[in-house]
């Protein structure tokens, strides 16, 4: 187990990581988001074709 | 067309990411002078190192556009500027925390680097608001590249120019970004490095195959209403 | 070239001389700004960073107001389009508009920079001669290249009063360091040259850099 010192010092460390585990995992979700629309617009794309 | 090698880079980046991680927390010793407070730097350097080659990288894509023509390369530099601004609140953020846990303020203005960055960070966050007041594709992308490599050569002037200054009224001779590391630090600083470039080098893959989709669909469907 | 960039800086210069547009207003707000400096610090007389630090934001936030209207006369009458469709080398263009804001920041500073010696500088101005010529022409060089290369960036957005402030003010950053740390030891009680060939270095550096680059890249700002 590593040292944590669960007082002052580690709660700035576990700060610093967790803002940058959030701007991954923010990011990423917004580009999952981007795609899902993308795979929604092509599907209504192709449904679109279809009915032709 | 971007999407090649995206999966395994993919995997790399959380290999390395967790390794690094890892060697953070049970390998690297703590820190004499500083304590526990110094394992901060493991992701607050690498984030400012990696951000300030996206924006050179930026610019060198910004001049590879210009004198191709070819929008492709605007479109790299357009992503890697972006991900960069966001790497940069972080590294603001993560500074201003590390400045608080030694300090006790939120802002220091001791650390040059720190400060260069907010000058650095400042004049990108205006890329924004320039590219997109342009209605013109081309001219938009023209004169983004135009400050895009204006700004990337602006990056090295302005570190010179602030630590010249730091130096004159800050002596304090701090000595956290890397000077001298005892190896077992040098290596897990490393490889949080590695960890954040692929890091980097993911996430524009992976935007630059968001935005390139997007793009393509918006041409079908275009075509598919003039067809219809 | 060299022509040319004479036409297009006679055109500008006159232009000034005749509607008396942007350096007296220039002027008029370094002298309001010392005035705002006098109420918000409170203070009478300043020496040494202080005085330095004053006349230098006031001198940059000036030139961003030189910077906003250079490239004005050809935006409001369209005739940007003009000088693109002569034969006109674009470096020329470039020359021109940075010599014209070299020729105006220098004129607002003749008066500016006595104003500033008469309402704030404790010292006076003496000791900080000659010295601070070569400060101000150098300082000026950079801000005038980069200043024509800011505007011309940001003269076909749609909101570029707001753009060149927030544009060209970071980019100035390292001008503002160079030139304040040169003029404070030229500002103190006791005036004396410190580290002033350091300072014009990096200055040089700075200018060397920015008029190559906007060189370089003007004609990419202008080809339509």
């Amino acid at each position: 187990m590593p040292a944590l010192p669960l007082d002052e010092a580690g709660k700035y460390v576990a700060g610093a990581y967790v803002v940058f585990l959030a701007l991954i995992l923010v990011y990423v979700a917004i580009i999952g988001a981007k795609i899902a629309r993308i795979e929604r617009d092509i599907t209504a794309l192709v449904d679109a074709e279809d009915d032709e | 067309m971007y999407s090649k090698g995206l999966a395994p880079l993919a995997a790399a980046t959380v290999v390395t990411i967790t390794a690094a991680f890892a060697m953070v927390f049970f390998y690297a010793p703590n820190d004499a002078d500083q304590g526990f407070i110094q394992k901060i730097f493991y992701v607050h350097v690498p984030m400012a190192i990696v951000a300030l080659c996206g924006f050179v990288a930026g610019g060198v894509f910004a001049i590879k556009h210009l004198r191709s023509g070819d929008s492709s390369w605007d479109l790299r530099s357009y992503v890697a500027i972006h991900l960069s601004i966001i790497l940069g609140v972080g590294v603001l953020a993560t500074g201003a925390i590390w400045a608080k846990a030694s300090w006790g303020h939120w802002w220091v203005w001791d650390e040059p680097v720190l400060v260069s960055f907010l000058v650095v960070f400042l004049l990108y966050c205006v890329y924004y608001p320039l590219r997109f007041s342009i209605e013109d594709p081309d001219r938009q992308a023209r004169y983004s590249s135009v400050f895009a490599i204006a700004a990337g050569a602006f990056v090295p002037l302005n570190f010179v120019a602030v630590r010249m200054a730091e130096t004159f009224t800050h002596p304090r001779v701090l000595s956290q970004t890397g000077g001298d590391l005892p190896g077992d630090m040098r290596l897990t600083f490393l490889v949080s490095l590695l960890g954040m470039a692929l890091l980097f080098v993911t996430l524009w893959k992976l935007e630059l195959t968001a935005k390139h989709a997007s793009m393509q669909l918006k041409r079908l469907r275009n075509r598919a209403r003039v067809a219809a | 070239m060299i022509a040319a960039a004479r036409t297009i800086l006679r055109k500008d210069l006159l232009i000034e001389l005749r509607t008396k547009e942007s350096v007296p207003a220039m002027v008029l707000f370094s002298i309001t700004v010392y005035v705002l400096f006098h109420f918000g610090l409170d203070r009478d007389s300043l020496d040494g960073e202080l005085a330095s630090g004053v006349l230098w934001v006031t001198l940059l936030l000036a030139a961003v107001i030189g910077v906003a209207r250079l490239f004005a006369a050809e935006r409001e009458q369209g005739g940007i389009d003009g000088l693109l469709l002569s034969p006109v080398d674009h470096t020329a263009l470039f020359v021109a508009k940075a010599t014209a804001l070299f020729l105006f920041l220098t004129a607002v500073e003749l008066v500016a920079v006595p104003a500033f010696g008469l309402l704030l500088l404790g010292p006076g101005l003496g000791g900080a001669f000659p010295e601070l010529f070569a400060v101000l022409a150098l300082g000026n060089l950079g801000v005038a290249a980069v200043g024509a290369l800011v505007s011309a960036l940001a003269a076909e957005t749609r909101a570029h009063e707001l753009i060149v402030p927030i544009l060209l003010l970071p980019l100035l950053v390292p001008v503002l360091i160079a030139c304040a740390q040169a003029t404070e030891p030229l500002f103190r009680q006791e005036a004396v040259t410190e580290d002033l060939g350091r300072w014009l270095g990096l200055l040089t550096l700075y200018d060397v850099v920015f008029v190559l680059l906007s060189v370089a890249v003007f004609d990419f700002l202008l080809e339509d």
